[in-house]
Formats: structure tokens, sequence, C-alpha cells
């Protein structure tokens, strides 16, 4: 009879003050793991994207805004610029390459993105099938969207206008897939990629349309795109040659032109900073429910001591020594909270890939975890300390109990 | 094998005893009669070394207790002494067969189910060996603490008032079954009771 079996029997005599303990230190284990992770996830992922940009040009409107559309794809665009200007930014000489972007349709809510083959050399994007567009209408599709959609080489669709999937189809033009990318990790796994012309093109077919005035005004939409006539694209991705770039060129665009100017590094701070503040008070959730679980945890501990009184001075009379009773409740606990850390660390994966499937379809997030995240590897120790702490007090007890006195008590 | 000599004890701000001396042979069982307040259960705990005596000395076959201290005490306690408490109390968590491999294993004895299943069986309660402890009957327990006591081929069994709670008949059975499985086992017995019926029943007798 192991020291370690009577803890676990013991911990299932107690069976309801052991359900609690476990789940308390599980709900919170799983509340910090979840946020660490996502946190971390969001860090990288949006670090990812950013990597290389300087500068994003767009329309005037909130910097935030135009990151996030330009950059991440998930917002709204702030509008259109002219080309005109756009070809006169490119031409300063502190400018190593920028890339056009022009959008406002989509397809299943995959964006279709016109731009140039820079952006899948700037995202290191290879292909796993086919080729760059050559011709107006052809289309690149990112990994992630080719596997959703099921849509193969040679695969014609018709977009959609706007980003939702109720938007009206452009009827009279399909794309053709000409290409399919290999997993890069970034936003561009979620795009349908094309040229330039191919937005333009599109929208030229459009624009003979009526124009409705007032849904221009409510959705905003169709401001957004690209249209041949007046040269216009919806943003320009921007990379300097030097840090000189960034001292002078936002500020240049920002006064003189009627093009906004914004650094994705400092917008994806002010992002953090904002959210940060959500995770930072769900991470003290997380720890304050770690810090009552280890008070349940003392106080079914103290209780069943009370309770146990007599066992513990029998089986010292069976031969056990102090020190043996003292690691006897310091093994319950344990047993306790690495139970409640198992739990933890289930619910918090759950909880990721419950969001990772929400997340995809709402935000074109998704959050993957492979393998063990280092927050899962220092939450052992910290729940096994919470453990150790919650039990000394029960454990000196138990090593201090005067059994002859005990013992006379029956 | 049992030895006390000029014992006394007293409590803090008590009166003190003076308990008469002791000398058991093994196999042979002793009765110390006495009634409330006259320092039985204090007898007991000072010969299981759960509390030292004030005065006097205690030797277990040729080992003076009063030499042994700490985890040491506890270790030979557990290894050459049984104790049948008044009120049979086991470890409610684990089962019959389970309570006596604990005791084995805390007095750092090596695991022996077929010794235990021997007792089980001399005591009549081997179908129950699977059962908690809150499942079995009065006389179940006190059987189980029985096997537990010897559970360690201990050299002394000490029992503290196994028949209180029991009638004439139940009486003369605990006290026949007690002589003959804790003499039968090779150990020396020492009961420490108030019951005058079981006066009759042993020869060895001392009054406190």
């Amino acid at each position: 009879m192991r020291m370690l079996q009577l803890a676990y029997a013991n911990l299932k005599e107690h069976f309801l003050s052991t359900i609690l303990s476990v789940m308390l230190l599980g709900i919170g284990v799983g509340i910090v793991s979840f946020i660490v992770t996502v946190s971390e996830q969001l860090n990288d992922r949006f670090n990812r994207d950013i990597r290389g940009i300087d500068m994003v040009v767009g329309a005037k409107g909130s910097p935030l805004q135009l990151i996030l559309s330009a950059v991440y794809q998930i917002d709204n665009p702030t509008g259109n610029i002219p080309l005109a200007e756009v070809k006169k930014l490119k031409r300063n000489p502190l400018i190593k390459y920028s890339i056009p972007l022009s959008y406002g349709d989509s397809y299943q809510g995959h964006r279709i993105v016109g731009t140039d083959s820079l952006y899948l050399k700037h995202y290191a994007a290879t292909f796993a099938d086919g080729e760059v567009w050559k011709h107006s209408m052809d289309v690149v599709l990112g990994s992630s969207v080719a596997e959703k959609l099921k849509l193969k080489l040679g695969a014609h669709f018709h977009g959609n206008h706007g980003f939702d999937a109720e938007g009206h189809a452009h009827e009279e033009s399909q794309y053709n897939v000409v290409g399919i990318l290999n997993p890069t990790g970034t936003v561009a796994d979620r795009l349908i990629l094309t040229s330039t012309e191919s937005v333009w093109d599109i929208h030229n077919h459009v624009e003979t349309e009526p124009e409705d005035q007032t849904a221009h005004e409510h959705e905003g939409e169709h401001d957004h795109h690209a249209e041949e006539e007046t040269g216009e694209i919806t943003a320009l991705l921007v990379k300097f040659k030097s840090p000189m770039g960034i001292m002078q060129i936002p500020r240049m665009v920002n006064e003189k032109t009627s093009m906004q100017a914004a650094i994705p590094a400092i917008e994806i701070n002010r992002l953090y900073s904002l959210m940060g503040v959500g995770f930072t008070t769900l991470q003290i959730i997380g720890m304050v429910i770690m810090c009552i679980a280890a008070l349940s945890v003392f106080i079914s501990l103290l209780n069943s001591l009370k309770e146990r009184k007599y066992e513990l001075a029998l089986m010292r009379s069976l031969g056990a020594s102090p020190f043996k009773l003292f690691g006897l409740i310091i093994q319950e606990s344990l047993l306790l909270c690495l139970a409640g850390y198992t739990l933890g660390i289930i619910l918090g994966r759950v909880g990721i890939m419950l969001l990772s499937s929400f997340g995809e379809d709402q935000f074109q997030f998704s959050v993957s975890q492979s393998g063990v995240a280092d927050v899962e590897l220092w939450l052992l120790p910290l729940t096994l300390c919470i453990g150790l702490v919650a039990a000394l007090i029960p454990a000196i007890r138990a090593y201090r109990s005067d059994i002859s006195s005990v013992l006379r008590n029956e | 094998m049992l030895k006390t000599q000029t014992l006394t004890f007293s409590y803090p701000n008590g009166t003190p005893f003076a308990f008469p001396d002791l000398n058991v042979a093994a196999n042979e069982a002793v009765l110390v009669l006495g009634n409330s307040g006259k320092g039985k259960t204090t007898l007991l705990h000072l010969l299981a070394g759960l509390m030292d005596p004030t005065g006097g000395t205690i030797e277990l076959d040729g080992t003076a207790l009063a030499t042994l201290k700490g985890s040491a005490r506890d270790r030979f306690r557990g290894q050459h002494i049984g104790i049948v408490f008044q009120q049979s109390q086991f470890i409610r968590s684990i089962s019959v067969l389970e309570n006596l491999r604990l005791a084995r294993s805390l007095a750092g004895l090596g695991k022996d189910d077929a010794f235990a299943e021997t007792l089980l069986s001399e005591l009549g309660i081997s179908d129950r060996k699977n059962a908690k402890p809150n499942e079995l009957s009065i006389g179940e327990r006190q059987r189980t603490a029985i096997a537990r006591a010897l559970i360690t081929k201990p050299k002394i069994v000490l029992a503290d008032e196994p028949t209180s709670a029991l009638d004439d008949e139940n009486c003369e059975a605990v006290a026949a079954l007690f002589e003959r499985t804790v003499t039968g086992h090779g150990a020396a017995l020492v009961i420490v009771t108030h019951d005058q019926r079981l006066k009759n029943r042993f020869q060895n007798s001392v009054s406190l």
C-alpha cells in the first residue's frame, strides 16, 4: 500500500470537495492558458503579416482601419486613392518598393485583391500548382481558400460585390483559377489574388449600372472600388530603403496629398494596448480563480484533516512517522492540482479549437495549436506550487498532531 | 517479553499515576483491571510508546522503549506492537484488506497477502476483505481490528476495553477469540479493561 494510493483513495472518498477543487483549478488554468496562447498567436500572426511593411498609404480616415483593411484584410477600406498621386509618391528615392492593392469584391467571404506579383514575393508565397496571373480575370488562390472552397486549377467562379456573401454577383464576368499557393502562414493564405487590371475591368462593367447614392453613403462599398476611368487603387504597401523614409515620407503624404499614410507598427501597438487591457483582465480573472482554487484545496484538506485526525493518529500508532503523514497530505494536494492542471489544459485547448473554428468564419483568424505551448509548461510548476502552498498548513498540522491525546478522546 | 518497573506518569496539573509492575511472557495474556479514571488508557499509551512515562522503565523484548526516539520509536511500535483500540478505527477510504496491507507497509514490512487471508479466515471474515470499514458490523470491525493488530506479527498486542460494548455472550466469544488468536500467534497479550466479566477467563490479572 503506497502513500500515493492512499492519497488517491482519500480524494475519492471526499468526492464532492475534490471535484470542486479540481474544477476551480481547471477553469483557472484553462483561462490562463487560453488567453496566453491566443494573445501570443495574435501577436505572432499580426507581426508576421506586418513584416517588411513600413508604411501603408490609403484614403484619409482612421489609420487603424487603413492598416486593418490593407494589411490584414479584416476591416473595410477607407476609400480609394488617385493613381496619379500614387505614381508621384512612388518616384520618391527613399522608397525601396511598393505594392498596389485594389479590392472591394469577394467570393464566398474571401476577398479578391488586385495587386501585382510583388505581393506574392513579399509574403514569400510559392506555387503549389499553376503560376501567376497573365491575363485579366486570372486569379491565384491562397492555400486556405483553395482548401476551403475546394477549387482546383482551371475552375471558374463569379465574384460578389462587397465583402458579404450576400452581395450581388458580377454575373457578366468570371474569374479563372490559374494558380494555387502553398501555405505561407500569412494573410495571403486567405486571399484570392489577381491583377489590378482585373479589378478595374470588372468594375467597368459595373459602372454602367445606375448608381444608388444612398447605398453609397450607408455601405460605403462602392467607393472602395478601384476604378480605371479615374485611375484609382485602394491602398499602397510601402517598403523604405532606409529609416530616413519613415521620418519624412508619412508626414509628407499626410500634409501634402489627399492621401493618408499610416505606420503599421504604431497602429498595431495601439491596437495591442487596447486589446491588452482585455487580455490582462482575463488573465487576472484566471489567476484569481486559481487563487480561489488554492483556497478551496486548502479548506477541503483542512476539513478532511479534522474528520480524519483519528485516522492520522491511527497511522502513527501503526508505525508511520510524522513526516509520512506530512507527505500524505502534500501528495493529496499535488494529486488534486495535477488533475486540475490536466483538466485546465484540456479546457484551454477545447476553447482554442472552438475559437479557431468560430474565428475562421467570423474574423478570418485561426489559432492553431501543435505541440506543447510555453504557457502550458510554466503553468504546471505554478499549479504544483499552488498545491504545495495550500497543503503546507494542513500538512504541518498532520505532522504535529499529538496522537496520544487524539486517541484518548475518541 | 514485556517488563515494566515502577512506572509513573502525571498529567500537567493532574493527580500522578503509579502503575503496578507488569511482566508478561510470550503466548501469555494479562488482564489489567481498573475503573474509570484509574489510568487504564494512560498505561496502554505508555506501553505503546505513544507517551513517555514520568518515571520507571518499559522493556519490550529486551529493548527499553525510552531509548527509542522519534521515527525509530514509530517504526519499532509498528513492527513489534499491535494495538486494538476501544472503538475500532480504520482508514475509511480503503477496504479491509487494504487496511491490513497499509498496517504492514507503515511498519516498514513487505506485503504478505497470504498471511492477511489466513488471519481473516481464522477470524471468520475472509468474505468481507473487500468491504469498506463503514460497511462492517460492530463484530466484524472488532475482528478486523484484531487482524490488523496481528498482521505485523507483533511481539505484544495491547487491547483497550475490547468488550465494554458487548453483551455477556459476545463478551465471552471475543475474549476467547483474543486469547486464541493472539497467543496462538506467539504474541503476549495485555487487555486493559474495567469489565469484571473477563476476570474469570484470564488467570493473570492486575488491578489498578
